[in-house]
């Protein structure tokens, strides 16, 4: 991409992200509350509550917590404009770690127990993820030969044909990515009982608003690259995309949550069969 | 005006109630009244809650525990009191250890009625408050500048 159409790619993804985001977050909420029998919040709610956490006042426990919350927002921004722009998509996946790494100690800089026991669940879906995310950039890397996503995103051929087990296998790890039952252990958008909200449990007001906004910045990085698999037709693959959410919703609401052993060592598993397994095929091939 | 009415958040506390009325707060979130068509959650966190729902009277065990919940809340902040027992005692109210109404811990801004308060009195309580709040946002305003 020239540098012209890669700052217009980022300024785009930085100004339309967001909504994105907010948007498929009310439909996931409307969606659930429907399959839950309910009426459901407005499609708008999730703005509604940013809006309203920016006019509440700010409990601020330790006064750092301030800069590492900005930081972790900062840096799923760079994530997604790394993306975006067709940059580096291992760079990308490491900013997005180093983002994860400044929320976790936001939370940790707290000291409160339920914010502790957060951050430790959090470092184990870090854990439980990270090796299927690697593996499903090494994969795209065999079959493309470059980790520039504008090489993988102008690929003549849909990667999901060449890349079906790492396909899965990615579907699988975003679901413990977009915090969904049964592996949202560190955190959800529903209270639980022993954790009150996990990570985020100390953070009000504006801090709580910038890590809702951050998260929309993230899923549409994540939908990103769920669309890569098959870039070659744009249209197939947002349906792909708002697909693979669907399922999310599908696979949250009907499953209750599992303890962080089976969310540790069932993506491991499948990241060793489903992705080890597709890597070892294209490179026998 | 603010977004506050749109997306009110509520912990619910359990001071010493039978469990009628908590029931019935929990009746609300169920598909037959779905407060969430409001934007209201029960969000289980005081730092996150804009509307305190206390529930049963206040006794020498749980004075603390309704004021600590108090303290945390981010302002603008509104409290709710449902049934007999939280507005001032209800049949608990002679009992040698409770001390009446939570109004005798803390400010309340809408007392819902009723033992126990059906799930129609409790949102009707709730969109009450919606309009304390907005009054406190504005309020709040006043006091920063
Ligand atoms: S008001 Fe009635 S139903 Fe509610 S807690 Fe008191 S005794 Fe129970």
């Amino acid at each position: 991409m020239s540098g012209m159409n890669a700052l217009l790619a980022v300024i785009l993804y930085i100004v339309l992200a967001p909504i994105i985001g907010g948007l498929i977050s009310g439909v996931d909420r409307k969606i659930s509350a429907r399959m839950q029998g309910r009426y459901g919040p407005p499609i708008l709610q999730p703005f509604y509550d940013v809006f309203k956490l920016m006019a509440k006042q700010n409990i601020v426990v330790n006064k750092h917590q301030k800069f590492y919350i900005l930081c972790f927002l900062i840096f799923v921004i760079i994530t997604g404009a790394i993306f975006f722009a067709g940059g580096d998509l291992l760079l990308a996946i490491f900013a997005l770690t180093l983002a994860s790494v400044f929320f976790i100690v936001a939370a940790y800089s707290t000291y409160s127990p339920y914010a502790y026991i957060g951050a430790e669940r959090e470092m184990l879906q870090i854990m439980a993820y990270e090796p299927m995310v690697i593996l499903t950039v090494v994969g795209m890397y065999m079959v493309t030969k470059s980790f520039n996503v504008i090489d993988i995103a102008t690929y003549d051929q849909p990667l999901l044909f060449s890349l079906p087990g790492i396909f899965l296998g990615f579907l699988f790890i975003l679901t413990i990515k977009f915090r969904k039952s049964p592996f949202d252990i560190s955190m959800s958008h529903h209270a639980h009982q022993e954790i009150v909200r996990g990570v985020i449990t100390e953070f009000s007001g504006k801090e709580l608003a910038m890590i809702e906004i951050a998260h929309w910045y993230e899923n549409v990085f994540l939908l990103g690259i769920v669309c890569l698999f098959f870039a070659s037709n744009p249209i197939i693959a947002i349906i792909l995309a708002l697909l693979t959410y669907f399922l999310e919703i599908f696979i949250d609401n009907n499953n209750s949550r599992l303890k962080w052993q089976s969310t540790l060592g069932s993506a491991w598993i499948v990241a060793l069969i489903l992705g080890v397994g597709n890597i070892a095929f294209l490179a026998l091939l | 005006m603010s977004y506050l009415p749109k997306s009110p958040w509520l912990v619910h506390y359990d001071a010493s109630s039978c469990n009628g009325c908590d029931i019935e707060v929990l009746a609300c979130l169920t598909p037959l009244y779905d407060v969430e068509r409001f934007g209201v959650l029960n969000i289980g966190n005081p730092k996150h809650a804009d509307i305190f729902v206390v529930t049963g009277s206040v006794n020498e065990q749980n004075k603390s525990v309704i004021k600590n919940i108090y303290d945390q809340m981010a302002d603008p902040k509104v409290v709710v009191a449902v049934g007999a027992c939280a507005t001032s005692g209800g049949v608990f109210r002679e009992c040698y250890n409770v001390q009446g109404g939570v109004d005798k811990v803390i400010p309340v801004d809408v007392y819902v009625p009723g033992c126990a308060a059906r799930p129609e009195a409790i949102i009707d309580g709730v969109v009450q408050a919606l309009g304390v709040l907005e009054e406190k946002y504005k309020n709040m305003g006043k006091v920063a500048k």
